[in-house]
């Protein structure tokens, strides 16, 4: 039950260098009125990252684009979009898409 | 009387939709995403030989997924702090997206409290933020605190809960909650379309996206895939969006 000093240089360096990504903008940014294109830009992140990381999550296994039939999660998802879109609730979403799964890994 | 007494309420107690204890409420769909991930960082982190103080350290400041399974790999085969910490920078440097992104909805706050605001910065707080953003111009500050601090607990929770009873778990894979943090990602992908009147073009967007992650990532690393799709995705969405 101790922290090692070479330990605790690497978190407290890493912690750092992901500190301030997290808090520039906000600190910088919130201080401007930003010109419209760049709100505009702004306004399409959400989706893009999020889109992003729902296509590492189910296009990719292990690095590698998994496209074939056997890739489960990329089923499963599809109850997942359609209970997001029909309930309009994240928690109902992230229940249908674990019962999804659970269900076709059972059945497949 | 009566009236002056309703004013004084209103002004006591603001609007329920804004307080710590509702941004509590509205983090509790991402938990179990976030569980199963951090109980599979922790049984990680154990196993690179990390201590628990050493795993409730890394968990409570870095506080971040994918960096923390990395940066445990990474010491698990004896890397240099150096390439550690500059490895982990490349992985963690689109939090300046998010982070630009939420800046509009905190001008009210003074540069100091925008930093705390922003040190708890995550994928999935971001994603609840923004939707709560839809249709306002500010976040509340105590609201964003409530989800912030939520998260970031039972991130803390999940990882010691993996460093403990990691070696007895063997198969989550069996009870699909593997697929609770895809499925959050669904989630917040669909209801921030929804909250927005632009379905066609954020559907052209987001496929943009899908297509420019998997092949970056597949090439290079997935860090630069999620940062190169959200550029080339946003950038194609304004212009786009600027045309018509």
């Amino acid at each position: 039950m101790e922290v090692r000093g070479a330990i605790l240089l690497i978190i407290l360096g890493t912690a750092l260098v992901t500190f301030i990504p997290r808090v520039l903008p906000l600190m910088v940014l919130s201080r401007f009125e930003l010109p419209e294109w760049a709100t505009r830009w702004l306004s399409f992140i959400p989706i893009s990252v999020m889109a992003a990381l729902v296509g590492q999550e189910i296009f990719m296994a292990d690095g590698k684009i998994a496209l074939s039939a056997g890739n489960v999660e990329i089923l499963a998802a599809i109850p997942t979009f359609l209970i997001a879109i029909k309930t309009r609730s994240l928690l109902a979403t992230v229940l249908a898409g674990i019962i999804s799964l659970m269900v076709l890994r059972y059945l497949l | 009387m009566s009236l002056s007494n309703a004013q004084t309420e209103s002004v006591i107690h603001p609007s329920d939709e804004d307080s710590f204890i509702q941004g509590v409420k509205d983090c509790i769909p991402t938990l179990l995403g976030y569980l199963s991930i951090g109980f599979a960082a922790g049984v990680v982190e154990k196993t690179a030989g990390l201590s628990i103080a050493e795993i409730a350290l890394i968990s409570f400041v870095l506080y971040a997924g994918s960096a923390q399974f990395i940066a445990a790999g990474m010491i698990a085969v004896n890397s240099s702090a150096t390439a550690i910490i500059i490895t982990i920078f490349f992985v963690n440097v689109r939090h300046i997206l998010l982070s630009a992104a939420l800046s509009p909805y905190f001008r009210h706050l003074s540069p100091l409290k925008n930093m705390l605001i922003g040190s708890l910065l995550t994928d999935e707080t971001f994603g609840v933020a923004i939707i709560k953003a839809a249709q306002r111009r500010n976040i509340s500050e105590k609201w964003m605190h409530g989800l912030n601090i939520t998260a970031w607990l039972n991130w803390v929770i999940a990882n010691l809960a993996g460093a403990y009873f990691g070696n007895w778990i063997s198969n989550p894979e069996k009870f699909g909650l593997d697929f609770a943090l895809p499925a959050m990602f669904i989630g917040l992908l669909v209801l921030s379309m929804l909250s927005r009147k632009k379905i066609k073009l954020d559907i052209f967007v987001a496929i943009i996206a899908v297509i420019i992650a998997v092949g970056i990532s597949s090439m290079f690393s997935s860090s630069l895939g999620v940062i190169a799709a959200t550029i080339i995705a946003s950038t194609i969405g304004m212009v786009l969006e600027k045309w018509k």
